[in-house]
């Protein structure tokens, strides 16, 4: 037991001690958490610039709704004539500009931005269409036949950062689990240091131990950082079994750390090791949607991510903690995860040499 | 009683036989260094008898117990320091030696009292990266006994360091074996080993070629002495007809006499009045080296 506390007391020293791996542990997910949260939530769809050429009598008689769905989907400015607001859409300062000519409504837009450019089409045209019918209607002194009533189905507080910090969270973890197992193993190999603990009284699997008990602490405090900054600064809100978190992002660090033990046995440098380690983790967390939802993504890249154990990490996270499910929904998640770590571990042992000789 | 018996220990890699039919016998108590060139398989040869490696055949005996299969019985027995500095990364020297002093169950005090026997308490809150190559090697050294272990290797211990940092860590190893401890060093210094060690084992090309104690081998050798005369002291007309000289050179230093029987030459030089400032130089373990390694470049 003092051999135990003793080699994971070095190894938290020997972490808490290395600025690039606490930053790349801590402070560089939270920044993605910021970016995400906090810069990126506020603004949805952004609004379109729109350049209004002269006086449009059209939007002083809409409607108070109308022109507050006008005001929302368009940042207006004014200028005098149609030359600059031309030239201020084709070098794309503006997305439209809109001129009355008569009674028609011109709107003058490029092509560069083909989804904004449909949206402002079909914005203006509701608006013009609306405008119409509330006319006719009340030229006929009659109600109009059908009415639109919008409501959101999601809660108000289900914004951005619901969906972000479980997939950040994943990335969080998987990075510095695997980075510091392979960096572990290489590390201690390339320094003797493994050797050095063959020759003391002590049995592998009491380093092994220390080790794997020292990343899950890491793990579980990289976890109560997000969730606590989450819910601190961005209105993070957790539902249902969040706190089936717990075993998902432990399970999910013995499986990280059986990809950085993979990468460590493949390689011959430390340096070398945190590569593979990096290399295996960022293009998976791009493919498991820790950064954005894979939901428009093609089928086969959907099918490809099926075999990531971030997607599943991710996604039973986000079961879990934000979209209300059970405990149940977690447990096929680290079934998973589990037997995945089991096989990594397993082909790592395999290929795993003392040394290079 | 013997603290390590080797019989026909034999490594192989490939086409290369780092360790080829070694037989050693170590004493209680004793001092012996495995001297040879780098690449001459001392390190492998080490690395079999402290039991990190399987041998191809032949046995080791430490202690009295084999050492492979991993012995945990012999561990606690014995004190190993390699040759990169195996330490814990970012730790202070103290946190690192109470590190390994916690592994074999010795108390953090115990622990301390090593840092000071090793020159190093003023060092104990610096860093291992922050350390010099000779504090890091003194840390290194005192890693490996704080369990007061019977029986030490040390593998090139003094390597890569200065010449100051090297002496002023021979007087650290000279006394670690005052207590009747056996210590096992390889080295690469001739000097060294002749400061050191109660016997040496030359090796190369996987080979034990002698061992003996540094005397030994270099009587052994029988290697001629060269007396150096002063200038002015004896011209060379007189300096060949000393009987027992096989070769006179004169140079700027002075005359230069080659001979395979120096007292009798000095005493022949006392009678010609021939002695002041006059040096005698005696073939030292480097000649031994070198007669049974050969002189050619080794990269």
């Amino acid at each position: 037991m003092r051999a135990f506390s003793a080699i994971a007391a070095a190894i938290v020293r020997g972490f808490v001690r290395d600025r690039a791996s606490l930053f790349f542990a801590i402070v560089f997910p939270l920044m993605f958490l910021v970016f995400f949260g906090g810069v990126l939530s506020d603004r949805g769809q952004p609004a379109a610039e729109l350049v209004q050429v002269g006086d449009l009598a059209l939007l002083e008689s809409l409607s108070p709704e109308a022109r507050e769905a006008f005001d929302a989907a368009f940042d207006v400015r004014r200028v005098e004539d149609l030359d600059t607001a031309l030239e201020e859409v084709r070098s794309g300062d503006a997305d439209v500009a809109l001129r009355q000519d008569g009674d028609t409504l011109v709107a003058h837009y490029t092509q560069t931005d083909q989804v904004q450019a449909a949206v402002t089409q079909a914005t203006l045209r509701a608006l013009v269409d609306g405008t119409n019918v509330a006319l006719l209607a009340q030229e006929a002194g009659s109600p109009v036949p059908f009415a639109l009533d919008v409501e959101r189905v999601e809660d108000e507080s289900l914004t951005v950062i619901q969906f972000v910090t479980p997939g950040l969270l994943g990335w969080a973890i998987a990075t510095s689990a695997a980075i510091g197992a392979a960096a572990t193993l290489q590390g201690w190999r390339q320094t003797k240091l493994m050797r050095r603990l063959q020759l003391a009284p002590v049995r592998t699997r009491t380093i092994v131990s220390a080790r794997v008990v020292v990343t899950l602490g890491i793990a579980l405090v990289q976890t109560a950082i997000f969730l606590g900054v989450g819910m601190a600064f961005f209105g993070l809100s957790l539902t249902g079994a969040w706190w089936m978190a717990v075993p998902l992002v432990l399970v999910g660090t013995l499986c990280f750390m059986a990809l950085g033990l993979l990468a460590g046995a493949l390689t011959t440098t430390a340096e070398a090791a945190v590569n593979a380690a990096n290399f295996m983790v960022l293009p998976m967390a791009f493919l498991s949607g820790s950064f954005f939802s894979l939901d428009g993504a093609p089928r086969w890249l959907q099918a490809v991510s099926d075999l990531m154990p971030l997607k599943h990490l991710n996604e039973g996270m986000l079961d879990v903690m934000v979209r209300g499910e059970g405990p149940a929904a977690a447990l096929p998640v680290l079934g998973i995860l589990a037997g995945f770590a089991l096989v990594v571990t397993l082909v790592a042992a395999k290929l795993f040499r003392w040394d290079s000789v | 009683m013997t603290a390590i018996r080797v019989r026909d220990l034999t490594k192989v890699y490939g086409e290369v036989r780092a360790v080829d039919g070694v037989n050693l016998d170590v004493a209680d108590g004793e001092f012996v260094g495995v001297l040879g060139p780098n690449g001459a398989g001392k390190t492998t040869l080490l690395e079999m008898v402290e039991g990190l490696r399987r041998p191809d055949s032949g046995t080791v005996e430490v202690l009295g117990q084999q050492v492979w299969p991993r012995n945990a019985a012999v561990l606690p027995r014995i004190g190993v320091q390699l040759q990169a500095s195996a330490f814990f990364e970012r730790l202070t020297a103290r946190e690192q030696i109470r590190t390994f002093a916690a592994l074999y169950d010795v108390s953090p005090a115990r622990a301390d009292d090593w840092l000071e026997r090793v020159g190093l308490a003023e060092k104990a809150s610096a860093r291992v990266e922050d350390l010099s190559g000779g504090q890091a090697q003194r840390l290194s050294i005192a890693c490996a006994l704080v369990h007061d272990p019977e029986l030490v290797f040390l593998d090139e211990p003094t390597a890569s360091l200065d010449p100051q940092a090297r002496r002023n860590l021979w007087d650290l190893l000279s006394g670690i074996n005052d207590s009747g401890r056996t210590v096992v060093l390889t080295t690469h210094y001739m000097d060294e080993a002749e400061v050191l060690c109660d016997r040496v084992a030359v090796m190369d090309s996987g080979r034990v070629l002698q061992v003996g104690s540094p005397a030994e081998l270099v009587r052994h050798l029988d290697a001629p002495a060269r007396i150096i005369v002063a200038p002015g002291q004896l011209d060379e007309a007189g300096a060949r007809g000393i009987a027992g000289t096989e070769a006179v050179e004169v140079g700027p230093d002075g005359t230069v006499l080659t001979t395979r029987h120096p007292a009798d030459v000095v005493a022949r030089l006392g009678e010609l009045g021939a002695l002041d400032g006059v040096r005698v130089q005696t073939g030292t373990l480097e000649d031994v080296f070198l007669a049974l390694t050969g002189r050619s470049y080794r990269a």
